[in-house]
């Protein structure tokens, strides 16, 4: 039995070992943990605050309990035994002032980070921001360029260093979730409604975004690539599109484009009908109704 | 003609798919061998009259306690099948069984993990529950019987119903809902969900949610009326306390859940828009009032535990528990604020930062009183003799694996942290820390406690703790890569992913962990055969194998079927300890105050019945009827149904009466056998 | 004996009429989801009329009329029961009854009328959640109708009996509280709808 309890410890050991190997040395993998892009930053800095103000309860609390399952089992002799102390009011204040009071310090953060890490919220910078118009459709993912004129499915193609401001909805789909994990939080592309956040990356580079809310068979597959160029490449790049033989999306083709489908392949649409978002987002509407109450 | 009796059905909702013919198969093999071991043994009567028309608390529970642990079973198999595609089932593997990749196609994998869900948290954990309360709290507090004992038998039976119901299925229909545990909006609506599916969600949870709250009215008019003559509230047992104030949440929030289902069948069966996306129906609203059920129903799941683990520090510690008061009003105060955290299941709605930080302050705050029992719990241990029996050790693999849950809970309770977290697989570690790290290994501790008392003898020890060793390797192996793969971007319910993600290596880590906590319910199911093979040397004939402190253990072990001869009267807190230890007297003189000749009466009991079967079964027949759209049973199921109520209200004789002397006998030979 | 009797009824009594109460109120609760549900989608009329446009006070009027009266004599069967008058409670819960059976007519009478003109439940949020609202209502009181029948006729045959005083105690608990939530939708729905 001792050989077996040794074995499960070492191996224990062994497994915690190659945890934390994962976490510390995972890098560009633990996408959270090493962001790309300003908000994801801010994101993870909150996080980490937050954690070390719970360790300060935390690490303490375990103290105790080691200490006091190690001391005060039947066998020790020399612990002492006071079976009928059950309350102590000095004690009890502390017990409840000590969670009490870091909790306010949390509740404090909960409270500003909450307010300037607010997605409608938008990133200063010295560049001027750009609009992307996101909508979601089961299984994939359609991004517009309004200023642009231009289209792309599954592939959002931005400049580095610019802030985005996403305006995002859904069409014929039930609730999506548009995340970009190293880039920064995500936020729900919703029928009929229209949702927004602002996005910029740091730098250049490859990104993955995912949909994490499901909405069908589809839902795994609702993938899509993120490429952060420098300005002149994504100059460059709209350009390539606007000439590119593909077709213009207008409502027609949109809806053609919304009907389910999965795995879709990155596609390009080198012009757009104008207000073609905002068609989407109110067309459940009553007929003669327009964008009040958005 | 056709449509009205037999709806929707046709012949290929008959069992025709692997997985329909399997679980066919298996329940078929289970029923025929059953009847035939109940023919052998000629049992049928027996079964019946003891246990299935009883209205005996303790008869009740532990049938609970049984299908809560079938259902178990039933729920782990699923895990091991989501584990298994999540390992193998990368974009580059080919398919097996019809799947594109892996052996499980998209819409069979959601339904899956919604199943796993639904059933873990509704039949599994609150049927333990129930079923545990039942035993317990009667015995606690000193009274014979819950305040209803037909509506406990109802309770049971409809709970059962619903377990059919989800389970049904594999016989007729072969889909269930696929749209997550909660059948969220819209996705669970016609126009994306039309098959039978989310029906049968519905009307699982519907038919057993109304058992519950049946259930949850009886156990808090029963605490709050019922307690033996002395027994204040402030001198209830903790179990008690935690179950009182699960109950109110249960109450409390029972009713929204039914509504809101009601809703969602208004929307699928008469064309209405509450939720569906045209004609001004507003999905968010679903959300809304489904997490307002939802949240605080994590919490019915987990403070009746905080109320076991409560009893096991005291009692294993040997000492008083620590901070009484502090406790009860924690209790509370984590029953009071579950009901204004709801909106931290959706931060990422975009409801605006006002809104989203008020939601994670109110989160942040119920994180105090949970801290504030596990200290008390510590401080009770402080200066106490404790003795490590496997409860203690469930105990304290609670704390450890709870605490860093509850860290990750906080995390997410700041929603900017929340946003890059969100429905990844770091959420699904959190809540299944908090599901399993608390409340399971509470159920274990608690089963292991309190088994002796409902069976009459004790588990066997060492098995017991492999298994808690096993279990908890098992969980840190399975749940600690999710945390990881949650950060690494991994989203929750995905049945594919890209190889090149590396994250296959993480999830194949985790199927071993899956696998070994396989191996520490086997040798649960060991201890338990182990245990009632070697019951005879395991007695427990004194009633109080663990020197306990609470009214249960002054009782035969198990109980006799009134509880108590003589209901007790209770002096202070710890009523059995104070009867055991009573203060100014000598050890010599209570037992000669336990000789002197006990006064006994006539006691009153609710007789059997079998109404509460009848009853259940007309509501099965309704709502699987109402899944298949077969109109015609469904009115015989409602006809049935309302019949059956009315016939028990015609029913004068509901109770008899055991006399005096019966109870003496029972009595005399309850103690010649200790 | 009868001094045992009397104390087992005076607790079965307090029991049950505590657990009738818990049970009320998770009714309430249920009603509070249907009223939430109101105030967030009664102004979704998407291409269908708004409150205004179908609500006819002086009806609704009339029904909150019926209704309170119904509770009045509700509550003189009551004190008829309590003084053990077998043939009042009867009568007054016959009336009870039959006012009860009123209110449900004129109600389906003003939903055939929707119907008819094509705003029936299924033309947008705002008429999903008003009929359901109603009708939640409607179904507690024909169920209400269904347990005053039985009750009148086992008191025909059997008498008063303690049990059935009980009981016709619940009963007249839930008409008064099935009143109480016809005040929030006569209000809420009907007079706020209707400014």
């Amino acid at each position: 039995m001792k050989t077996l309890s040794r074995i499960i410890v070492s191996l224990f050991v062994i497994v915690d070992v190659y945890f934390l190997g994962k976490i510390l040395l995972g890098g560009e993998n633990i996408q959270v943990l090493n962001p790309k892009g300003i908000i994801a930053l801010q994101e993870r800095e909150v996080a980490y605050v937050a954690v070390f103000l719970m360790l300060v309860i935390v690490i303490p609390v375990f103290i105790w309990a080691f200490y006091v399952g190690t001391t005060y089992h039947e066998g020790n002799k020399w612990a002492k035994y006071t079976p009928e102390w059950d309350h102590s009011t000095k004690l009890q204040a502390f017990i409840w002032a000590f969670p009490i009071a870091i909790i306010c310090i949390l509740c404090v953060l909960v409270w500003k980070t909450a307010h300037r890490l607010d997605p409608s919220d938008a990133i200063a910078s010295t560049q001027k921001t750009m609009t992307i118009q996101v909508v979601a459709t089961r299984w994939k993912w359609i991004f517009i360029y309004p200023d642009q004129h231009i289209a792309t499915v599954n592939l959002l193609e931005i400049p580095e260093n610019t802030p985005v401001h996403f305006m995002l909805s859904a069409s014929d789909t039930p609730m999506n979730s548009f995340w970009i994990p190293q880039l920064g939080g995500q936020i729900y592309a919703m029928s009929g409604m229209a949702t927004q956040t602002y996005l910029m990356a740091n730098g250049v580079g490859t990104y993955r975004g995912a949909n994490s809310e499901i909405n069908g068979a589809g839902y795994a597959q609702m993938t899509f690539t993120v490429n952060s160029v420098t300005q002149n490449d994504f100059t460059n790049w709209v350009a390539r599109v606007k000439q590119s033989a593909t077709p213009t999306l207008d409502l027609n083709t949109f809806n053609k484009l919304a009907q389910p489908s999965q795995n879709n392949p990155v596609a390009y649409y080198s012009s757009t009908q104008d207000n073609l978002f905002t068609t989407i987002v109110t067309k459940y509407l009553a007929p003669g109704k327009g964008m009040e109450g958005m | 003609m056709e449509q009205f009796i037999l709806g929707r059905l046709t012949w290929s909702s008959l069992p025709h798919e692997w997985f329909t013919l399997g679980g066919t198969v298996a329940f078929a093999t289970i029923l025929i061998g059953l009847t035939i071991f109940l023919t052998r043994v000629k049992r049928w009567k027996w079964l019946w009259n003891e246990w299935l028309t009883s209205t005996d608390p303790k008869k009740i529970g532990i049938m609970y306690i049984i299908i809560a642990f079938l259902m178990f079973l039933r729920g782990g198999l699923d895990v091991v099948m989501i584990w298994l595609q999540q390992t193998i089932g990368t974009t580059s593997s080919p398919g097996y069984l019809g799947a594109t990749h892996g052996y499980l196609s998209a819409d069979h994998f959601q339904q899956i993990f919604t199943a796993h869900g639904d059933i873990m948290v509704f039949f599994v954990t609150m049927g333990f529950l129930f079923g545990l309360i039942n035993l317990i709290v009667p015995l606690q507090i000193g009274a014979r019987d819950l305040a209803f004992p037909f509506l406990n038998s109802l309770g049971f039976w409809l709970y059962f119903a619903g377990v059919v119901l989800i389970n049904m299925f594999f016989v007729l229909g072969g889909e269930f809902a696929a749209a997550g545990w909660l059948a969220v909006a819209p996705l669970s609506e016609l126009q994306f969900n039309p098959g039978v599916g989310v029906d049968y969600w519905i009307w699982s949870l519907q038919v057993s949610g109304l058992g519950t709250l049946i259930g949850g009215i009886n156990f808090v008019v029963t605490i709050l009326k019922m307690r033996a003559p002395g027994m204040s509230l402030m001198r209830m047992p903790m179990f008690t306390w935690a179950s009182l104030m699960g109950m109110i949440l249960v109450i409390s929030i029972f009713p929204i859940l039914a509504m809101t289902m009601i809703l969602l069948t208004l929307d699928r069966y008469l064309g209405m828009h509450f939720f569906t996306l045209d004609n001004g129906g507003n999905a968010m609203m679903y959300w809304n009032l489904i997490w307002m059920w939802g949240h605080p129903e994590v919490y019915v799941l987990i403070i009746p535990v905080f109320g076991i683990y409560s009893e096991i520090v005291s009692t294993f510690a040997q000492k008083k528990i620590f901070g009484y008061t502090s406790l009860v009003v924690a209790v509370g105060a984590i029953t009071l604020l579950s009901f204004s955290v709801w909106l931290h299941h959706f931060f990422t709605m975009g409801a605006g930062a006002d809104v989203n930080a008020f939601f994670g302050i109110m989160t942040m705050w119920i994180a105090i009183p949970t801290g504030v029992q596990i200290i008390n719990w510590l401080f009770t241990m402080f200066r106490g003799k404790i003795i490590f029996k496997s409860p203690i050790y469930w105990f304290f693999g609670f704390v450890s694996t709870f605490t860093f849950g509850g860290m990750a809970g906080l995390l997410m309770a700041l929603p900017p942290v929340d946003f890059q977290v969100h429905n990844s697989l770091f959420l699904v570690a959190h809540f299944h820390t908090m599901i399993v790290g608390g409340a399971l290994f509470g159920i274990f501790a608690g089963f292991t406690y309190w088994f002796p008392k409902v069976f009459g003898f004790k588990l066997h020890e060492r098995i017991g703790k492999y298994a808690f060793w096993t279990w908890l390797v098992g969980f840190f192996l399975s749940f600690v890569p999710l945390y990881i793969l949650g950060m690494m971007g991994a989203v929750r319910r995905m049945d594919t992913y890209s190889p090149s993600l590396g994250w296959q290596q993480l999830f194949t880590v985790s199927l071993i962990g899956a696998c070994v906590i396989m191996c520490a319910v086997g040798l649960q199911i060991l201890q338990l055969v182990v245990s009632i093979i070697q019951r005879k040397q395991n007695r427990d004939l004194t009633g109080d194998p663990w020197n306990g402190r609470s009214l249960e253990w002054a009782t035969a072990s198990p109980p006799p079927f009134y509880n108590f001869a003589v209901i007790p009267q209770v002096h202070s807190r710890d009523a059995f300890w104070e009867m055991k230890n009573p203060k100014g007297i000598s050890s010599s003189e209570v037992a000669k105050q336990k000789k002197t000749s006990i006064k006994y009466e006539d006691i009153e009991l609710p007789k059997n019945t079998p109404m509460g079967i009848y009853l259940s079964g007309f509501i099965f027949l309704f709502g699987l009827a109402m899944v298949w759209h077969a109109w015609l049973f469904a009115i015989i199921g409602l006809v049935g149904a309302i019949c059956c109520v009315i016939l028990r209200t015609f029913d004068e004789h509901t109770e008899y009466v055991l006399t005096a002397a019966e109870v003496e006998q029972i009595e005399k030979k309850l103690r010649a056998k200790s | 004996m009868i001094h045992h009797q009397n104390h087992q009824e005076a607790i079965t009594n307090d029991k049950t009429i505590f657990g009738f109460w818990v049970y009320l109120m998770t009714d309430l609760l249920m009603f509070g989801v249907l009223f939430a549900t109101y105030s967030v989608l009664h102004g979704n009329i998407f291409n269908g009329p708004s409150g205004k446009e179908i609500f006819d006070l002086p009806f609704a009027l009339t029904e909150t009329i019926i209704l309170l009266t119904s509770s009045f004599t509700a509550g003189l069967a009551i004190w008829a029961l309590r003084n053990n008058n077998k043939n009042q409670v009867l009568l007054w819960f016959g009336i009870t009854f039959l006012l009860g059976l009123s209110f449900l007519v004129l109600e389906l009478t003003e939903f055939h009328k929707l119907v008819l003109e094509g705003d029936s439940w299924r033309r947008s949020a705002f008429l999903s959640s008003y009929f359901s609202l109603v009708s939640t209502h409607g179904l507690h009181i024909t169920a209400g109708l269904f347990w005053m029948l039985i009750s009148l006729i086992k008191v025909k045959s059997q008498g008063i009996t303690p049990g059935l005083a009980r009981k016709l105690t619940l009963l007249s608990l839930f008409w008064h509280f099935l009143d109480i939530v016809w005040i929030f939708i006569f209000t809420v729905v009907y007079l706020m709808g209707a400014i």
